[in-house]
């Protein structure tokens, strides 16, 4: 229990002090029309920020499948080339404890005109054991407007796996988007201690219809489907929950 | 903190004072010169002020508390001293757009010769003699305090009167306000390129477009070209970064109807000056005839127009003749059609503004262009070191089949011009364009991907498309290895041939290259292309034309043409026979490279307001300068400045380097250098240059305008000579201030040593 608060506490810690970090050089800029670093013209490197929450929601499961509140976000600083990223994501069931909570720190660093190499360590508070792993990744945008988020982990154990998370968004009209996304995990290796499967651990495919109210508010609402393999599958059930299952979702889409 | 809070009345009384009259008495601004020979002093301060354009109070930046910035009224051959005092919190500068003055004195921190910026609290004194007339402004070259409001027109009266008549004199000083912090915009385009982007294709405009589709080839056609787009992960519909604009004239919304009064019968003259930040404008004046007599600040032949763009930065003088006492109306639509900054001509004050006409259509980008211009040419790129684009500058084009040159053999250090030989070039296929299919009935020739190895295209089998056949390709080579530059390059040494004009010459050479007549070529017809001709709403057309003679030199009555040209073989420079059209000249430097990749590039003159066909629109090519100081003579060299970027990320660069990480440009003191614009970019740059005239090679020879600013558009190649007459240091930037602010600047350096072996 304690560990799980250590955990909330260290990822909003890290969020906030983005945010912050953000929304401080955003006000400062925002008083005056004044640009404190500019001695010339244009012969500074710009520093700018972003926090994105692509998913903050709550789930309701058919069938047995538990409710949960699941977020997934994740923020950055830095120039053009240059930049530090934080990426979160977790869920949290019903009047219990986090089932899955991690962070991740990466230094982010433009190798392509559409694409980020990044690398740096995650730490998982949940499921216990915690783990901390090393990362390595690229992300970005691919032929057809797919964002890609395509990373490799190593833990402290030596354990290897890997996740592949795919979006994209359709605009319906200028507002209205339906985002389509696939996330998919593997492992080489099995981790009865954490549930892991060797090779694919599980599948989450869903739909999201958001609204634009502007940029950076969106609510939406969603159907979320996955689906758990092999050792995976067995802890779930274990749990007390479900290899499969859909879910209803709806949430909000934070982007500043 | 020197903050005045200014009432929109005051404001607005200010802006009438400063504009009202045609002969302005310099009130308060100038001190009295005592005699002739005493340079005439300003004075000019710079203040935070609150200003109120859409309801909302928003802190702006003002000179002598009035936006826009008082008139300057000079008198050409007087000297000036300005004093600017600085009451901001912070530094600040005032560059004098498109005058000719010594580098200290032109106002750029950090690049002006010895000029920091006005630190705050500061006065700096600013002494100038003024060498030339015409209409030009001033404005703050630091950080984002121009979109703030630090700008301002400058009129200075020739001291021969202008070989034209006018009863009175406005000036029309166009701009585009924005309420929100233009920092704040900068972040935005970082961490969203289509945060202001509210015209997305999207699905319920696809259903729209399919609808509406006559058959199936065209529905085809139309998801294709979907498809295309997010293969490319770029954005048609990208006209226009920033919206939310309130466009004004003279400080004026639309609403508040500047007027400027005339008599019936009496010409009127218009100094048109974009001081917007980020908006191209579509001006006309419903009813009345412009003839445009001054760009940029030099007269020019007058020619007569219904329509022009004009790009941030520019300016253009018109004559109108209003007779029958009626309210006209001049439209100034901004390019992405977000709205208008419109002013009335009336016989009295106080009209209501007429009702706004609705919007043009708005321009969607085609795949013309893209322009297939990707990549390094491998010409000098003027700075002292070699040059290598940073990563993250060039948009992959693999997908677009044969547009990747990286992928055909052009690559530099190619020795030989065996590298054009079309036979080899694997993935020339054009399929996955839609409309690209050459053969005119859809996909007959344009076939996918080929996996046996036979490209689609396989130019092999055209008779007489072998390069190496060309007059005076091999002379070049050791110019650039580029094969694309040597076509044009191969122009160059004749320049020593004594007594032969280059343009005779470079025609000769031209029509000599019979063997590369496209008409000839079955299955070439790109004007099934959708887009690439029929932006103006004409019918595609269908027959397959034999080349045709360019007429790129000469004004066209029809200006839509200048966007079937695009799609016209013959602006390809490849086709033609000898027309005696100077203006080929031109085109063969813009099109040699897209010649190869297999699609016309866009004709970088063209200019498509959306205007109804028979529209006379202005055009570069339409400028004749009225007087030339410069001799017409050969460039010692030409250097490639491509403008590049990551619209994804949104950052811009010269040459894939931005500001931060390049290197000065240099140029030789009295050398005259061909600046090749070659823009790989969606987008429209309007590069300024300063201390020096560019000359776009339009093709009007010794009348080639001057001009201090050229707008480059997406995907184009365009040509501009340059004297190198101005010792310094000198600012060279996109005036999109959002693209020179992210990174599309450069210093231009001109020195007095020669360097060896330049002069060829």
């Amino acid at each position: 229990m304690r560990r799980t608060t250590h955990a909330a506490a260290l990822t909003a810690a890290l969020l906030a002090s983005m945010v912050g970090g953000a929304s401080a050089q955003q006000a400062a800029s925002q008083n005056t029309v004044h640009d404190p670093g500019a001695h010339g013209p244009a012969s500074h490197e710009v520093y700018f920020g972003a926090v994105l929450f692509e998913k903050l929601e709550w789930g309701v499961g058919l069938n047995g499948v538990p409710n949960i509140a699941r977020w997934d976000g994740q923020a950055w600083y830095g120039t053009d080339y240059d930049k530090v990223w934080i990426k979160t994501q977790g869920e949290v069931e019903r009047g219990r404890r986090a089932e899955n909570a991690e962070v991740q720190l990466l230094y982010s660093r433009l190798i392509g005109y559409f694409w980020d190499f990044q690398a740096g360590v995650r730490y998982d508070p949940r499921p216990r054991p915690d783990r901390t792993y090393g990362v390595i990744g690229i992300q970005g945008l691919a032929p057809g407007l797919f964002e890609v988020d395509l990373q490799g982990f190593v833990s402290e154990r030596g354990d290897l796996s890997a996740r592949l998370e795919l979006s994209y968004d359709i605009y319906v009209t200028q507002r209205l988007v339906l985002q389509p996304n696939l996330e998919v995990n593997v492992a080489a290796q099995r981790v009865p201690e954490l549930g892991v499967n060797s090779g694919f651990n599980d599948i989450e495919a869903g739909f999201r219809l958001r609204y634009e109210f502007t940029r950076e508010v969106a609510p939406y609402i969603g159907v979320n489907y996955t689906r758990r393999f092999g050792e995976a599958a067995k802890y779930a059930r274990e749990e007390g929950g479900k290899a499969e299952g859909v879910e209803f979702v709806s949430g909000i889409r934070l982007y500043f | 903190m020197a903050e005045v809070t200014l009432s929109r009345r005051k404001m607005l009384a200010a802006g009438i004072a400063a504009l009202s009259a045609p002969a302005l008495p310099e009130v308060a601004l100038a001190q009295p010169a005592i005699g002739r020979s005493m340079p005439r002093e300003f004075n000019l301060a710079i203040e935070n002020v609150t200003l109120n354009i859409t309801g909302a109070p928003r802190p702006a930046v003002a000179i002598n508390r009035s936006v826009p910035a008082p008139v300057l009224h000079f008198r050409e051959g007087e000297e000036v001293i300005i004093n600017v005092a600085n009451r901001l919190r912070e530094s600040t500068s005032i560059h004098w757009h498109g005058l000719i003055l010594p580098s200290g004195q032109d106002g750029v921190p950090g690049i002006s010769d010895g000029f920091q910026g006005i630190a705050a609290g500061e006065t700096h004194q600013y002494r100038f003699p003024l060498v030339q007339a015409g209409t030009y402004w001033y404005h703050s070259h630091s950080g984002v305090q121009e979109q703030a409001g630090m700008y301002g027109p400058l009129v200075i009266d020739p001291i021969r009167p202008d070989p034209y008549g006018y009863d009175r004199d406005y000036i029309i000083t166009l701009s585009d306000w924005t309420d929100e912090n233009p920092h704040r915009i900068i972040r935005n385009l970082k961490r969203d390129p289509g945060y202001y982007n509210y015209n997305k294709r999207t699905a319920a405009s696809l259903a729209n477009e399919l609808a509406r589709a006559p058959n199936g080839q065209a529905r085809e056609a139309i998801i294709r070209d979907r498809m295309m787009w997010g293969d490319m992960r770029m954005d048609p519909t990208d006209i226009e970064d920033v919206t939310g604009y309130t466009f004004l004239v003279n400080g004026r919304t639309p609403e508040q109807n500047f007027t400027a009064l005339y008599r019936p019968g009496e010409t009127v003259r218009l100094r048109f000056i974009n001081a917007g930040a980020m908006s191209h404008f579509d001006i006309r004046i419903p009813g009345l005839e412009m003839t445009v007599v001054q760009a940029h600040g030099n007269n020019v032949q007058p020619v007569a127009i219904d329509e022009f763009r004009i790009a941030p930065a520019e300016t253009f003088d018109v004559l109108v003749r209003p007779t029958n006492g009626r309210q006209f109306q001049i439209l100034a639509e901004s390019m992405g059609r977000q709205g208008f900054a419109s002013a009335s001509l009336a016989t009295r004050d106080g009209m209501p503004m007429l009702p706004l006409p609705p919007h043009r259509e708005r321009p969607l980008l085609t795949m013309a262009d893209m322009g297939g211009n990707y990549g390094p040419k491998g010409l000098d790129r003027g700075t002292p070191r070699p040059e290598v684009d940073r990563p993250g500058h060039i948009a992959p084009m693999e997908d677009m089949g044969g547009m990747d040159h990286s992928g055909m053999g052009h690559g530099s250090g190619q020795g030989g011009m065996q590298g054009m030989d079309h036979s080899t070039m694997p993935g020339m296929n054009h399929g996955r364009m839609p409309g690209m299919n050459h053969g005119a009935p859809a996909r007959g020739a344009g076939a996918r991907p080929s996996t046996t190895g036979t490209p689609a295209m396989d130019h092999s089998n055209m008779p007489g498309m072998d390069h190496s056949n060309m007059p005076g390709m091999g002379r070049s080579s050791s110019l650039a290895s580029d094969p694309g530059f040597r076509l044009a390059a191969a122009t160059l040494p004749i320049a020593s041939v004594p007594g032969a004009g280059l343009f005779r010459l470079a025609q000769a050479s031209q029509g000599s290259m019979q063997g590369m007549d496209h008409s000839n070529m079955p299955g070439m017809d790109h004007s099934s292309m959708p887009g690439m001709g029929q932006q103006g709403g004409q019918p595609p057309r269908q027959q397959r034309q034999p080349a045709r003679p360019t007429q790129q030199s000469t004004p066209r009555r029809d200006q839509r043409g200048a966007a079937p040209s695009a799609a016209d073989h013959s602006a390809m420079g490849h086709g033609a026979p000898g027309t005696g059209q100077v203006g080929q000249v031109d085109t063969s430097a813009a099109s040699a490279h897209a010649g190869h990749g297999g699609m016309a590039p866009p004709d970088p003159f063209a200019v498509n307001t959306g205007a109804p066909p028979g529209t006379r629109v202005l055009t570069y090519r339409m400028l004749r300068a009225l007087s030339n100081p410069y001799p017409v003579r050969e460039p010692n060299r030409v250097i490639e400045i491509r403008l590049t970027g990551n619209m994804e990320r949104y950052f811009w660069a010269i040459n894939g380097n931005r500001f931060s990480e390049a290197q000065p440009i240099v140029l030789n003191l009295g050398e005259r250098v061909r600046m090749r614009f070659i823009n790989e970019t969606m987008m429209s740059h309007p590069m300024h240059l300063h201390g020096v005239w560019m000359q776009p090679q339009v093709g009007n020879g010794a009348q080639n305008p001057l001009l201090h600013t050229v707008s480059v558009r997406p995907g184009s190649t365009l040509d501009v000579d340059v004297e190198a007459d101005a010792e310094g240091g000198w600012a060279f930037h996109c005036h999109m201030l959002f693209h020179m602010e992210t990174g599309m600047m450069r210093k231009v350096e001109i020195r007095r040593q020669p360097r060896v072996a330049s002069h060829g």
